[in-house]
């Protein structure tokens, strides 16, 4: 891992890791104010029986502060371009990849689109997304679970963004670590498949708390599985009471057109904002 | 995994304050860990010697607090104690609780030389 900036193991495809790149870092300086004696003010900034005043340092400082600043370089970025940018979160084989290229089919004769695709290995993915004619750019984490702000920013160097686009970042496969890393997206969406459990809202639900809109794919199955749908669309409501919901199919179609519509009208108003 | 990247995090931020405040020994680094959050202590505690070895924090002794779970119920107008992320209000049973603590992720402090 660089300890400059923090890059981890993750190779980018078509990219040198060369570290020509810079990353501004603020630091706040801790000023002192006059006429005010605290107690937890020394050098180390906090007092603790037992333990030298001087040798203690006080930082609070969140351990995804990083990833946070890195989310915020990209926001900005796509704010100048006025990208309109989805995370796409989902346990392994939801079919994001499937609805992903179903969408860009139908939607790029009407804007610009562009896909980060995030894997621990393999190139397969951006392979798909590129027979559909649309840019993407393949990150492998290696060992990591999930993708982060840096990594997309990495990316970024080496994918070209149109004024007024959408930008889809899948992420890698996992219900779980994605959750806590904003890549600086406009909405996370989850994926959910209706060959999984009606439960996975109550068993995982950060992503499902962190996301804005819940896709629930390949319902063409529903007439050959005990899935309720109800029951699932309830236990996602009480993680997140402001949740949006499709049932849809990339198979068949079926309200493909509700997401296209969804995605449409919010990339719009971006690009007017 | 997760905790592998969170650890990284640490460990940058360690060598953030490093740099800023010229030491070069870390004792003790105290971190603060709400059990609304979604990680795991022990799986922290795996990685970061793991993760810590080679950098400035190699050797230094983790030290997790744990802040307790609260939310403010929207039905009684109260904060009330939450044992789960979205979990019912202990006194009325409604799930209108909006979480106020717990799912804090912080170093706190550093016992540095």
């Amino acid at each position: 891992m660089c300890t400059v900036c923090g890059c981890g193991t993750e190779t980018i495809e078509e990219h040198h890791h060369d570290h020509d790149h810079d990353h501004p870092h603020h630091h706040e300086e801790l000023a002192p104010i006059e006429g005010l004696i605290d107690a937890g003010g020394g050098i180390a900034g906090v007092h603790v029986p037992g333990l030298s005043q001087d040798r203690i340092v006080r930082i609070e400082r969140d351990i995804l502060s990083k990833n946070n600043a890195y989310a915020a370089e990209n926001r900005h970025r796509f704010a100048r371009t006025g990208t309109f940018v989805l995370n796409l979160v989902s346990s392994p084989g939801s079919g994001k990849t499937t609805l992903l290229c179903r969408t860009i089919e139908a939607l790029k004769t009407r804007m610009p689109i562009a896909v980060i695709e995030g894997d621990q290995q393999t190139s397969n993915d951006a392979e798909r997304i590129r027979a559909t004619g649309v840019a993407a750019v393949q990150v492998n984490t290696g060992k990591g679970c999930h993708l982060d702000a840096h990594m997309v920013g990495h990316a970024l160097d080496s994918l070209p963004l149109e004024r007024g686009g959408v930008l889809f970042i899948e992420n890698v496969g996992n219900l779980v670590c994605p959750a806590a890393f904003d890549l600086g997206e406009a909405h996370k969406v989850v994926v959910l498949s209706v060959t999984e459990g009606e439960d996975k809202p109550a068993k995982y639900p950060d992503m499902f708390a962190a996301a804005d809109l819940m896709l629930l794919t390949k319902s063409d199955l529903l007439p050959h599985l005990d899935f309720d749908v109800g029951a699932c669309m309830a236990a996602a409501l009480r993680v997140n009471p402001r949740l949006q919901i499709l049932t849809l199919s990339a198979k068949t179609g079926e309200n493909l057109e509700a997401f296209l519509a969804w995605i449409e009208a919010r990339a719009t108003r971006r690009v007017r904002a | 995994m997760h905790e592998m990247a969170l650890c990284e995090g640490v460990v940058g931020l360690v060598e953030d304050e490093a740099r800023k405040q010229s030491f070069t020994r870390v004792k003790s680094i105290v971190l603060e860990i709400g059990v609304l959050g979604h990680v795991e202590p022990e799986a922290m505690l795996f990685c970061f010697d793991a993760v810590s070895r080679g950098t400035i924090a190699e050797g230094a002794h983790l030290v997790i607090e744990r802040t307790p779970g609260a939310g403010w119920c929207l039905d009684c107008g109260k904060t009330v104690p939450l044992t789960e992320r979205f979990g019912a209000c202990p006194d009325c049973g409604q799930h209108h609780v909006q979480m106020t603590s717990g799912d804090e992720l912080r170093v706190r402090e550093l016992e540095v030389e």
